[in-house]
């Protein structure tokens, strides 16, 4: 062994033979995750109060000079925001989420699990009950300002107690659990002293509904996610390195303390935006970045895009699904991904034995 | 040739100043040298304080080192990790850390080399959550390797391998320290192993250091009593490498509880 060791002249290609074909494997999920995302949000262009074949909505998106007038106006003007703001904002979580599991080392760690949504909202609807803006803004930013506000606040709160020593990842699931269980309670006063106008503004914003969704929130909150996601894949290989433990990144050179600290800003950005446009919205969040990690691994290069495309697919397929429960009736978007969230969240606990984690 | 010499180093945890005044003569790039001492002593500290984890006082001289990172590598003693990453992407990712994402094929060509130099090319593409302690502490070494560092700090890197994998390994090491002109420190509780494979020896004992030089000098009768209390000699063996043989009982017996003495189980 010595001796191979000493000369190290002796190719051995078996090894990145294996890679390059793994990495091959990982870029066709990549373009599959691509092309379900794809498929999702035409069905979810054509599924509405009025039906159009994925023909027509093919033909109104690369031809829409071809297609009547109606059809251009529902599709672009009507169902193009929603559908669009379904990939964004499920991209944005789910980034939010894996981003958050890397950093704490935390299985359970998502916008919606440790409190960052339930502060956001708790802020949110703050501005929608009692016009309390937390940093004085323009009036139709307040409410997304609030929520950015409180949800970093929260974001500290954890990022405080995780870099304590002796502080166990249980520990920082419990201090998240009683951010939800706190932000909710305070949400459940405002709810209490609102007069029913307010109270029915903050039940609404709440549920999370995309049905809110704008060129402008889109706009803003697309622009977030492309600002950030360089960002993260620029340091794709120091949050890779956090992985194998706060020691191991540190001695690779990884600023372990300052990674963090900047990654839970953006993360907290991430998160807060999209819930203050269109609502609390769980399990994106958790289960995007868990399924990533199964079918992908945890290489950031791969795994980013891969947590964000399976967000965006889970929200683009709710968002579809919204339209289908009750026909001629949108769903909260944020009903449907809990219902569908949590039998997927119990069956992640129960296959523990197989678990990533 | 790289040269390494500390200067009243020390290191703090918090507020409190955990080591201190280490002082070394300078150490030549090819030398292996053991850090040994009793557990709590301050053997990772002063390895993380090397390693620019942790901050202190005094000055660490790497004279003809590259600098930056990639210059001094440190390979911790933790290597409890449960990512969902094979060791082979685990070692790219130690290789290419502070560097773009294009893998280019020297880089496959050293990590392939790396790890059938290890012997765990074959189970290169299992992921480290599935890997038994040993082989977990082959891959952190693959991971320290192909970082080709020049000066490396190793801390107990045998300390979970059969004794088989534990000579082999600190074989390789000193090979490679040999070829490359690298200097290694490796903190060890193997007084045999220090004698075996080390030029030079450290001893750190309440956070400072209390002796350093050649291995044969400094391991002797004399510090096996004062530091580890424990009664035994250094005999040559057959190849003529000195060898601790334990003679008698701890100079400071601990006083062993009677529960332990006789347990209930015995007793009746």
């Amino acid at each position: 062994m010595s001796e191979q060791a000493t000369l190290l002249a002796q190719p051995v290609e078996e090894g990145s033979r294996r890679y390059r074909a793994l990495v091959w494997r990982r870029q066709l999920i990549l373009v599959g995750l691509g092309a379900a995302l794809v498929f999702s949000f035409c069905l979810d262009l054509a599924f509405g109060p009025a039906r159009y074949g994925l023909g027509e909505v093919v033909q109104g998106l690369f031809a829409p000079d071809t297609v009547s007038q109606q059809v251009r106006v529902v599709l672009w003007d009507i169902r193009m925001p929603v559908a669009l703001m379904a990939v964004v904002v499920g991209a944005a979580l789910a980034v939010a989420g894996a981003q958050m599991q890397t950093i704490l080392n935390n299985p359970l760690a998502s916008p919606f699990t440790l409190g960052i949504s339930a502060a956001a909202s708790f802020g949110a609807a703050l501005a929608l009950a009692f016009g309390v803006a937390l940093i004085p803004a323009a009036i139709e930013y307040v409410v997304p300002i609030n929520a950015f506000v409180m949800a970093m606040l929260a974001a500290f709160l954890i990022h405080l107690l995780s870099v304590k020593r002796g502080v166990t990842v249980e520990t920082i699931v419990l201090l998240g659990i009683a951010l939800v269980f706190t932000f909710n309670a305070l949400l459940s006063l405002i709810q209490f002293l609102s007069s029913a106008e307010a109270l029915a503004a903050v039940v609404f914003w709440t549920m999370g509904s995309l049905t809110k969704a704008t060129w402008p929130k889109l706009g803003i909150t697309a622009l977030v996610l492309f600002a950030v996601l360089p960002v993260f894949a620029h340091r794709a290989w120091a949050l890779t390195a956090l992985r194998l433990g706060e020691d191991k990144a540190a001695s690779f050179g990884v600023k372990v303390a300052r990674l963090r600290l900047e990654t839970l800003i953006l993360v907290s950005l991430l998160a807060a935006i999209p819930v203050a446009f269109v609502g609390t919205i769980g399990f994106v969040g958790l289960v995007g970045p868990h399924i990533a990690r199964m079918i992908i691994g945890e290489d950031q290069r791969f795994f980013l895009p891969a947590s964000a495309l399976s967000g965006a697919l889970i929200l683009s397929a709710a968002s579809v699904l919204s339209k289908l429960l009750i026909p001629g009736t949108i769903f909260p978007i944020g009903i449907v991904t809990s219902l569908i969230g949590i039998p997927f969240f119990i069956s992640l606990i129960l296959s523990s034995a197989r678990r990533s984690w | 040739m790289v040269t390494l010499r500390l200067d009243s180093l020390g290191a703090r945890y918090g507020r409190n100043l955990t080591l201190e005044g280490v002082t070394t003569p300078a150490f030549k790039g090819g030398e292996v040298v053991a850090v040994i001492g009793p557990n709590a002593a301050g053997k990772s500290t002063l390895f993380k304080r090397m390693a620019g984890i942790l901050s202190g006082p005094g000055t660490l001289h790497a004279e003809n080192a590259r600098k930056g990172r990639r210059g001094i590598c440190y390979m911790p003693q933790d290597t409890s990790a449960n990512a969902v990453l094979t060791i082979y992407e685990s070692v790219l990712l130690a290789r290419k850390q502070g560097t773009g994402w294009r893998v280019d094929a020297a880089d496959l060509m050293l990590i392939d080399e790396t790890l059938e130099a290890l012997g765990i090319a074959g189970i290169a593409f299992r992921t480290i959550g599935e890997l038994s302690g040993g082989q977990r502490q082959l891959a952190s070494l693959a991971q320290t390797l192909v970082r080709e560092p020049e000066i490396l700090l190793m801390d107990e890197p045998t300390s979970a391998l059969d004794l088989a994998r534990q000579v082999e390994v600190l074989d390789l090491v000193r090979n490679l320290a040999k070829a490359r002109g690298m200097v290694v420190l490796i903190a060890l509780h193997d007084l045999n192993h220090a004698l075996r494979f080390c030029d030079q020896v450290m001893v750190i004992a309440g956070g400072r250091l209390v002796a350093c030089g050649a291995a044969p000098s400094i391991i002797t009768s004399a510090l096996l009593r004062d530091i580890y209390h424990v009664e035994a000699r250094i005999e040559p063996c057959s190849k003529g490498i000195g060898h601790v043989i334990i003679d008698g009982p701890v100079a400071k017996p601990r006083t062993v509880p009677k529960a332990l003495a006789e347990p209930a189980c015995l007793s009746h």
